[in-house]
């Protein structure tokens, strides 16, 4: 029972205990505490998350720093936590953006603020429970916990429309998860009794929700059994994401959530969605995801020219940014499903990319609309003049979010191209018009806001960004241009769980790489060093 | 020193961060300091560089400064790259380069201390991400270096951002950037999936190995590395940015779009000249867009009344010329036009500079004259710098475009590819474009120089001439628009064409089978095109110099004002690409909004009614059904089940509230098991 052993315990309830000791310890008058306390928890997290990041080793084990215990032995359900590269990428953004969300709170909440960081920490360790649930008990329970305290945000401290979007976001997810509970329940007795009512088959063994196990049986599950479970797996990932027809509960919920429930929303949220799918889809599921790539891919592509189009229009400069993760997300899902390392790895690093700057968006479109009390891009223009620090870090902001190389998202989208290209030139060939359309709609964005003249006099008076708002934006800034200029150690740590993926969902392709690539590969590797 | 490559790129970078570091603080001395300092020391560097490469003799040094992208069996590398060919744009990027540094801060001097510095910070940027363009190995690298400097440019033209009509000038020029960068990118992922690697020796030895391996790729590449090229360098039909960017500040449009950004396209072919070479229809395009453009823009100068717009269409035509050159398999040919236009261009634009310097801001010609007694330094090194662009013997221009017209002759006369009589047409179009560079040249220098002042009384008081910072750099370019043909003098065979011999080991010119242009044809030729220039010299002092300056062109406006009209409106193409894809792009957008918040978002809030309407039905369903399969599970579950009955009554309070105490009690439990 070493550090090492307990280290993610440790880091998925930090937060709760912090919620813990906010709701005991500290009176709700004595929001300064809170405020301490809050952040100090949250830099705790992010701190205790970093040896997972200089210890993992990627060419270990499939799953480290596992830890395991008896939790309903009755039915196969143990506790279950293990984290491979594409989680432990995906913790450090949580813990590193749940701490963002904390600090860059300190002005924009003025009521209710106790409960507010409270549902903030336990929003937290629900979302990290997620990423390290190897158990699908633990990920179901996870998954629907987290939901809670963002339901509350929304609904207590968001804008004119917050219930109505609180609701929605709630129902939503909760449509999906059911769905998804469906198929894991599917998957369950497939492999222990079968369920004679619906004439599902069993394998006999042990019966149990460990999902190191059930991936054992990936490739002896009947295509039909896959499509089904993939069906409902897909649903309920797919609102999460979200993928093209199930997306408007997100410009919604964007809209209406505080700045940090829009940072957290977006920058790890919508990741659980696109989490799934790697996690469980592809490698459960390998069958019928392949027999699925066709659809998955249609639904991506559209999302991707769709939400940059819809993006185009939009008047709301957080519904703008809310439909550009759309397609942001479409180009997730696309690399996803070509289902080849480039694609994948491109897919995964651009999950941590959208957190980053589309997290940025959020907390700088926050900034603004602390001062000005709106987020409609008409009542702006013109503020490079008043906020020049501020412009400066929109601009970078903005050009990682268009992919400009040098900065993160153009590693992205560049990776997953690649590998949509090897698949399909169709595909690729309509992605690609989004770094047209993206270009298009962010530099709009941004000539409404920064350029031109002042033209409505409340700007002409609005301060800077202050030096705590620098400081939630730099160090989204550090990492956009550290992957961007140097993202050999993201690939490194990816690699080998991408590989593991690809060895179950697409056998052929690491067996004759040779057939997918080549010749002139071998050379550039020799290169090497 | 060669090991010692990455300081290029790298001394601009540091300038450009520690000048947006400080950027708020630095005052004008410490900018200047900062911003052309950086920029010195990196032309020392190069001088250094190029003095130990000329003992080479055109050896491909690679320097690997760090893998960047491993994904799968893809590797790509930060990698740069000294050859002759990145050797010659190394040279004169650097040095042109320096001399508009300079020129600015005199330019620029009467700025705020916060934009000069903005101003050197994002020229800094610039120089980097141009200097990674010409050096980088391999296709992702030059595809930094090409996006970096697309978003300087961009940096720059909207530099000037409180003016609306500078920030639209800036977007236009970054998406429609982006377009062509869209082609740029398929070609990279082409390359990938055909060589698995994006690197220039890499493709050219795979090609060399074993061409008819890559044949079907080799076209499509091409063509989309072309498309690439088309909107970096401002071809028909993207050409469109171009122009507008001269709503930045005059150094700019010196630095970045004339002298060196624009040319990346050329370059950029030259680069992978192994690709088309291959492919005689992408020659064609090359050729075809190249020569059609080089008209094309030529018309459109002839009437324009702004100075930097007539140099912005000349620019663009004089990129025609030099894709002409590429299209007729005259690589170097290409090359060396971009060398010398560099020179004469920048001088140009520079003196454009001044002049608007001089009138307080004022470009429009019809409002100049007379300034010859005004400013003679300005005066004197616009002229070289014309009769070069002109391609008048000897000046520089004079050499590179006969080059290019001798080249497209040969190819038609040697029938090229079988598309013998294409190449015909394109070298009497280029003729056409000759007459007319020369002639709206030559209004340009009449209109601003000669006859008398007719601005205001207040700009005629102000008439002077720009300090020293910016008249010395003006001679040494206008020096460099006489010296710099001498590098390539094709006339006298190819033992004195020093700069097609550089050249030779990495874009060598393509051998037009069995045709050789004897001397005496040649010489007829040169004498041709000297004419051609002369005529339109010649016309153009008729038409705008002396007493009866102004009086044709006037006559000819009245007796076609449609043809004149269409052409002076630069014919419509502005106003017809923002019916079209503008505002298709633009009703697409609102239309997939209203589709979203009718339709999906109808669907989603229909759904939403229909099962609050049928609740009671839906929870029985839920009991019977949905719980029936749940209690198999395990008594965990209940609670959770009669939460989703709940939430179906609409109260999701309730549910909320049992979720959390339990996931606090599940999270307390594995807590105290998991001790």
């Amino acid at each position: 029972m070493g550090f090492a052993t307990n280290l993610l315990n440790i880091i998925c309830y930090v937060p709760l205990l912090g919620a813990l000791v906010i709701v005991f310890l500290v009176r709700k008058e004595q929001t300064a505490a809170i405020k301490t306390v809050a952040t100090v928890v949250a830099g705790l997290d992010f701190v205790l998350s970093l040896p997972l990041w200089f210890v993992y080793d990627p060419a270990g084990p499939a799953f480290q720093f596992s830890y395991v215990h008896d939790w309903i032995p009755a039915v196969g359900a143990t506790y279950h936590v293990g984290v491979d590269g594409i989680s432990v990428l995906l913790i450090l953004l949580t813990t590193l953006l749940g701490f963002i969300a904390v600090y860059s709170s300190f002005t924009a909440i003025n009521h209710r603020q106790k409960e507010y960081y409270v549902f903030l920490l336990l929003l937290q360790t629900g979302m990290l429970g997620v990423f390290i649930s190897l158990d699908f008990v633990l990920f179901y329970v996870f998954w629907e916990a987290m939901l809670v305290p963002m339901y509350f945000l929304i609904g207590i401290w968001g804008g004119p429309r917050k219930l109505y979007a609180a609701i929605k976001f709630f129902l939503y997810t909760l449509f999906g998860s059911v769905l998804m509970l469906v198929g894991i329940l599917t998957l369950y007795f497939y492999n222990s009794s079968g369920l004679q009512a619906i004439g599902l088959p069993g394998l006999g063994h042990a019966p149990t929700f460990d999902v190191t196990e059930l991936f054992k049986i990936a490739t002896q599950i009947p295509p039909h059994v896959q499509f089904w479970v993939f069906l409902a797996f897909f649903v309920g990932f797919a609102i999460k994401v979200p993928m093209f027809p199930f997306h408007t509960w997100l410009p919604d919920a964007h809209v209406e959530a505080p700045t940090a429930g829009s940072v957290i929303l977006a920058g790890v949220l919508l990741k659980m969605g696109t989490y799934g799918f790697i996690r469980f889809s592809l490698p459960l599921l390998p069958d019928a995801t392949r027999k699925a790539v066709p659809w998955v891919v249609a639904l991506a592509i559209i999302g991707i020219v769709y939400g940059a189009l819809v993006a185009m229009a939009q008047k709301d400069m957080k519904k703008l940014v809310a439909y550009s993760s759309v397609s942001h997300l479409g180009f997730v899902m696309l690399g996803m499903f070509a289902l080849n390392p480039q694609g994948l790895t491109g897919s995964v690093l651009q999950m941590i990319n959208h957190g980053l700057s589309t997290g940025g968006l959020f907390l700088l479109v926050g900034i603004v609309y602390e001062r000005r009390h709106t987020r409609m891009i008409s009542e702006y223009g013109g503020l490079a003049k008043v906020m020049p620090v501020y412009a400066m870090l929109f601009m970078v902001i903005t050009m990682a979010s268009i992919g400009l190389p040098t900065l993160n998202g153009f590693i992205g989208e560049f990776t997953i191209l690649v590998g949509a290209f090897n698949r399909s030139t169709t595909w690729a060939v309509i992605a690609a018009t989004s770094l047209v359309l993206g270009a298009g709609y962010m530099l709009w964005l941004y000539q409404r806001v920064f350029f031109g003249e002042i033209t409505h006099d409340e700007n002409k008076t609005l301060k800077d960004v202050n030096l705590r708002e620098q400081w939630t934006l730099i160090p989204l800034i550090v990492l956009c241009f550290w992957i961007g200029i140097y993202p050999k150690p993201f690939f490194r740590i990816l690699e080998p769980s991408i590989r593991r993926v690809v060895e179950v969902v697409d056998p052929g392709y690491m067996n004759h790489p040779e057939l997918h690539l080549p010749a002139a590969a071998p050379a550039a590797h020799a290169q090497e060093e | 020193m060669l090991e010692l490559l990455w300081l290029v790129p790298a001394l601009p970078l540091a300038g450009a961060i520690v000048l947006l570091s400080g950027a708020l603080r630095f005052g004008k001395r410490a900018t200047t300091l900062v911003g052309v300092g950086s920029i010195g020391l990196t032309l020392a560097v190069v001088v250094t560089v190029l003095a130990q490469y000329a003992g080479r003799h055109g050896e491909i040094v690679v320097n690997q400064v760090f893998r960047w992208i491993s994904a799968g069996a893809i590797n790509v590398d930060f990698a740069l790259r000294l050859d002759p060919l990145s050797a010659v744009m190394l040279s004169f990027v650097t040095l042109v380069g320096f001399i508009i540094h300079v020129y600015s801060t005199g330019y620029m001097h009467s700025e705020g201390d916060r934009a000069y510095a903005r101003f050197f910070a994002y020229l800094n940027l610039f120089m980097f991400a141009m200097l990674t363009l010409v050096l980088g190995a391999n296709l992702v690298v030059l595809f930094i270096g090409w996006e970096g400097v697309g978003l300087c440019s961009y940096l720059l033209i909207g530099f000037y951002f409180d003016k609306e009509y500078c920030a639209n000038a800036g977007i236009k020029a970054f998406v429609v950037n982006r377009i062509g960068d869209f082609g740029f990118l398929l070609a990279i992922f082409w390359a990938l999936r055909v060589f698995g690697t994006v690197d220039f020796t890499g493709m050219a030895d795979a090609l060399a190995a074993d061409p008819t391996r890559y044949a079907a790729a080799v076209t499509p590449i091409a063509l989309l590395l072309f498309v690439g090229a088309v909107g970096k360098s401002a071809q028909l039909p993207l050409y469109v940015w171009l122009p507008d960017a001269m709503a930045g500040p005059t150094p700019v449009s010196a630095l970045i779009h004339a002298a060196t950004m624009v040319t990346a396209g050329v370059y950029m072919v030259a680069r992978t000249n192994f690709f088309f070479r291959l492919s005689p229809v992408a020659m064609l395009v090359v050729a075809l867009v190249g020569g059609l453009t080089a008209v094309f823009a030529a018309t459109i100068g002839l009437a324009q009344n702004d100075i930097k717009k007539v140099l912005a269409y000349s620019t663009v035509s004089q990129l025609g010329y030099m894709f002409l050159a590429a299209g007729a398999g005259a690589f170097a040919g290409g090359m060396f036009h971009v060398f010398t236009h560099a020179f004469f261009k920048a001088c140009l634009f520079l003196g454009a500079g001044s002049v608007i310097h001089a009138c307080s801001g004022e470009q429009d010609m019809r409002k100049m004259g007379g300034l010859k007694a005004h400013m003679p330094t300005t005066y004197w090194t616009f002229v070289v710098a014309t009769l070069a662009l002109a391609g008048i013997p000897p000046f520089a221009g004079f050499f590179s475009k006969d080059e290019i017209l001798g080249k497209v002759f040969a190819a038609a006369s040697g029938n090229l590819n079988g598309f013998g009589a294409v190449y015909a047409v394109l070298w009497v179009l280029g003729l056409a474009g000759a007459f007319m560079t020369a002639f709206y040249m030559f209004r340009a220098v009449h209109m601003t120089f000669h006859g008398e002042f007719r601005g205001s009384h207040e700009q005629a008081h102000h008439l002077h001439e720009s300090p020293r910072s910016m008249t010395v750099p003006l001679q040494v370019l206008a020096v460099g628009s006489v010296a710099a043909g001498f590098l390539g003098m094709g006339m006298f065979g190819p033992r004195v064409n020093w700069f097609e011999r550089l050249l030779h080991p990495v874009a060598a010119t393509v051998e037009v089978e069995g045709h050789h242009v004897g001397a005496g044809l040649e010489w007829s030729l040169i004498a041709l095109s000297v004419a051609v220039a002369l005529s339109g010299i010649w016309f153009a002092t008729r038409w705008y110099f002396g007493p009866q300056a102004f009086t044709r062109p006037r006559r000819f406006a009245e007796r076609f004002p449609g043809l004149y009209a269409t052409v002076a409106n630069k014919y419509y193409v502005d106003e017809a690409y923002n019916a079209t894809a503008v505002a298709g792009t633009m009703k697409l957008a609102q239309a997939s909004w209203e589709f979203d918040a009718r339709v999906i978002d109808g669907t989603v809030n229909g759904a939403r009614h229909l099962t609050v309407g049928t609740s009671f039905f839906s929870g029985l369903f839920d009991l019977n059904v949905v719980d029936g399969l749940v209690n198999l599970v395990a008594a965990a579950y209940g609670c959770a089940s009669r939460a989703l009955r709940r939430v179906q009554w609409g109260v999701v309070q309730g549910y909320a509230l049992v979720m959390t105490v339990g996931f606090v009690l599940m999270v307390a439990a594995a807590l105290w098991l998991g001790r």
